[in-house]
C-alpha cells in the first residue's frame, strides 16, 4: 500500500485506542479509525488535541506529525527519534560545509537550480522577457562569490527579477508587487506563503526517512533551530512546486478575493481557501512525471526524497551534484 | 564486546551476501545508508518468514553473525530463508560464511537454504572451501575501506534494488 499524507483541517482529538489511530472530530459523533500503516506523515491545520499515547504510537510507527497556527503558518513538526543512523554520512555532510568551497559550491548550486526552475516558470507563463540573458550574467557573479551572503545577494536578485515578470502574468486582483513575509501584505503573498510552508514541512518528512542530518545546511545558515537542509532543498522546489500551484489557483478562479480575509496582521487565508489550497497541494504531489534518468513514473513529491538521494551521493563522492531542473 | 574470539572476522552475513549481488550496494549499507526500510520485498520476506518459521528458533546471534534460525541434529543446522532463487551465489556464500565462521568456534556445522515459495531447501556444507571463503571476506573489508561506492554496474537486479533510485537518479 502506497503511504500517503494526512491533512486534518478540522478541530478535534486524535487518540489511539488499543492499536488503532482515531481522529475525533470536534462536529461528529463517532471518531474514525485512521489506518496507521497507510500514513506517511500528518499535518495538522485544526485545533486539535493529541494524547501522548497516540504520540508515541506515531513515533514507534516513524510518523512526524507537522503543525501549523491558524494562519497556515508552520510551527514545528513532532520528529519521532531518528531510527536511520549513518555515521560516516553525517562526518561527511559535515565536512561539505566546514570546507569552504565546497559550502560555496553547494551554495550556488542550490541557488542556480532554483533560477533554472524560476525561468522555466516564466517560459512556461510566457513572460520570459529579458530573464535568460539576466541569468547569464548573474551567474557569472554567482561563480565569482567568495561568500554565502554574496550568493544570497545575487539569489535575492534574482528571485525580485522573478517576480516582477510573473507579475505581469498575474490577474490584477492577484498581483505580487513586492514580496511581503510576516506577515503578507497582500493575497497573492499570503498564498504564496502558505505554500511555502507547506512544502518546508513536506521536505522535513522526506529528509526524516533519508539518513542526512536535516539541521546541516549550506545556502542557509545552520543551526538557527530550524531543519536548515530543508529550506536550502526548498530553493529549489518553490518555484515549481508552491509557485506553480498558486498561480495555476488565481489563473482558474479557484482562489478568490473571498478567499482571504485581513487582519490586523496583514492579509489570510480563510479556512475554506485553505482547505482549497491544501487540496490542490494534495492532488499535485500525488501526480507523476516520467524521470529521465530512472525511466519510471515518480510522484512531485517522490522528486523531493530523489534530491536527498542526489545529496547523499555528493557527500559520499559519487560526482558533482546537479539541482533538479524541471523537465515537466 | 570483549575479547571476542574471532576478532578478525568483523563483518556480517549480510554483507557477505550484498557481495555477490552489488559491490555499490554492499558500501552503502556498510556505512550504515541502508534502504530496507523502503523495500515492500523486504516487508514481505519477514512476513513469509513469520508465518512458516514463527515456531523455530529465530535470530540467533553469534558474535557478528546474525542466523535465520537453527536446529539441533546429529550435527548443528544453520537455516538461512529465502525469498527467490535469483541471487542463489549470494545465499550460498552468505551460508558459507556462517559455516566457516562455526568452525573458526570450533563448531562443525552444516546450513539449509529454505526457499518456501519455491517449496525447495538446499543442503550446504563447508568442505573444502574455506579458501573461497576468505577471499570473499578480504573483498568485503577492501569494498568497506573504500572512500566512495564503487561505481554502480547498471542490470537487470537493479529493478528491484532498494537503492535503484539512490543509484541512478
Amino acid at each position: 500500500m502506497r503511504k500517503r499524507s494526512k491533512t486534518i483541517l478540522s478541530d478535534g482529538t486524535l487518540f489511539r485506542r488499543e492499536n488503532t489511530l482515531y481522529f475525533q472530530n470536534a462536529k461528529m459523533k463517532k471518531p474514525k479509525p485512521l489506518v496507521v500503516e497507510g500514513i506517511y506523515d500528518i499535518y495538522i491545520y485544526g485545533h486539535v488535541n493529541i494524547t501522548s499515547q497516540a504520540l508515541h504510537y506515531l513515533a514507534q510507527k516513524g510518523i512526524a506529525v507537522h503543525f501549523f497556527n491558524h494562519h497556515g503558518y508552520y510551527d514545528g513538526s513532532f520528529y519521532p527519534r531518528e531510527k536511520l543512523h549513518s555515521g560516516d554520512l553525517v562526518i561527511r555532510q559535515v565536512e561539505h560545509y566546514l570546507n569552504r568551497e565546497k559550502r560555496l559550491q553547494l551554495a550556488r548550486l542550490f541557488v542556480k537550480g532554483s533560477a533554472l526552475n524560476m525561468e522555466k516558470n516564466l517560459k512556461r507563463w510566457k513572460v520570459a522577457d529579458g530573464f535568460s540573458g539576466l541569468l547569464e550574467e548573474l551567474f557569472r557573479e554567482l561563480e565569482m562569490a567568495k561568500k554565502i551572503t554574496e550568493i544570497m545577494n545575487v539569489e535575492a536578485r534574482i528571485r525580485s527579477e522573478y517576480y516582477s515578470r510573473w507579475d505581469e502574468h498575474l490577474p490584477e486582483d492577484f498581483k505580487i508587487v513586492k514580496r511581503t513575509r510576516r506577515p503578507p501584505e497582500n493575497e497573492m503573498n499570503a498564498l504564496i506563503s502558505f505554500l511555502n510552508s507547506r512544502l518546508y514541512a513536506t521536505i522535513v518528512s522526506e529528509l526524516y526517512n533519508t539518513q542526512l542530518v536535516p539541521t546541516v545546511s549550506y545556502l542557509h545558515e545552520p543551526g538557527e533551530r530550524r531543519f536548515s537542509l530543508a529550506l536550502d532543498l526548498s530553493e529549489i522546489f518553490k518555484p515549481i512546486i508552491a509557485d506553480r500551484i498558486a498561480n495555476r489557483l488565481v489563473k482558474q478562479g479557484t482562489i478568490r478575493k473571498e478567499h482571504f480575509r485581513g487582519e490586523l496582521n496583514g492579509v489570510l487565508l480563510t479556512k475554506e481557501g485553505m482547505r482549497k489550497v491544501v487540496e490542490a497541494y494534495n492532488d499535485e504531489m500525488r501526480k507523476s512525471v516520467r524521470h529521465p534518468n530512472l525511466k519510471t513514473n515518480v510522484t512531485k513529491q517522490r522528486l523531493i526524497r530523489l534530491e536527498a538521494y542526489k545529496l547523499m551521493r555528493h557527500f559520499v563522492g559519487v560526482g558533482r551534484y546537479d539541482p533538479l531542473v524541471a523537465w515537466f | 564486546m570483549e575479547e571476542y574470539p574471532l576478532d578478525d572476522l568483523l563483518i556480517t552475513g549480510t554483507e557477505i551476501n550484498y557481495l555477490f549481488i552489488c559491490p555499490t550496494k554492499l558500501w552503502y549499507f556498510a556505512k550504515g545508508i541502508t534502504m530496507e526500510q523502503e523495500s515492500e520485498w523486504v516487508d514481505l520476506g519477514k512476513f513469509l518468514h513469520e508465518r512458516r518459521y514463527g515456531n523455530e528458533e529465530k535470530e540467533v546471534q553469534i558474535g557478528r553473525v546474525k542466523i535465520d534460525f537453527i536446529r539441533k541434529g546429529e550435527i548443528i543446522e544453520v537455516h538461512e530463508v529465502k525469498k527467490g532463487k535469483s541471487m542463489e551465489k549470494a545465499h550460498e556464500m552468505q551460508a558459507l560464511y556462517y559455516l566457516y565462521y562455526l568452525k573458526r568456534l570450533g563448531i562443525e556445522a552444516k546450513a539449509v537454504l529454505h526457499y518456501p515459495q519455491l517449496n525447495e531447501t538446499k543442503e550446504i556444507t563447508l568442505d573444502g572451501r574455506e579458501r573461497e571463503v576468505e577471499e570473499a571476506i578480504q573483498e568485503v573489508v577492501r569494498i568497506k575501506s573504500l572512500p566512495a561506492p564503487p561505481k554502480p554496474v547498471k542490470s537487470k537486479k537493479c529493478r528491484k534494488c532498494a537503492y535503484y533510485e539512490l543509484c541512478w537518479v
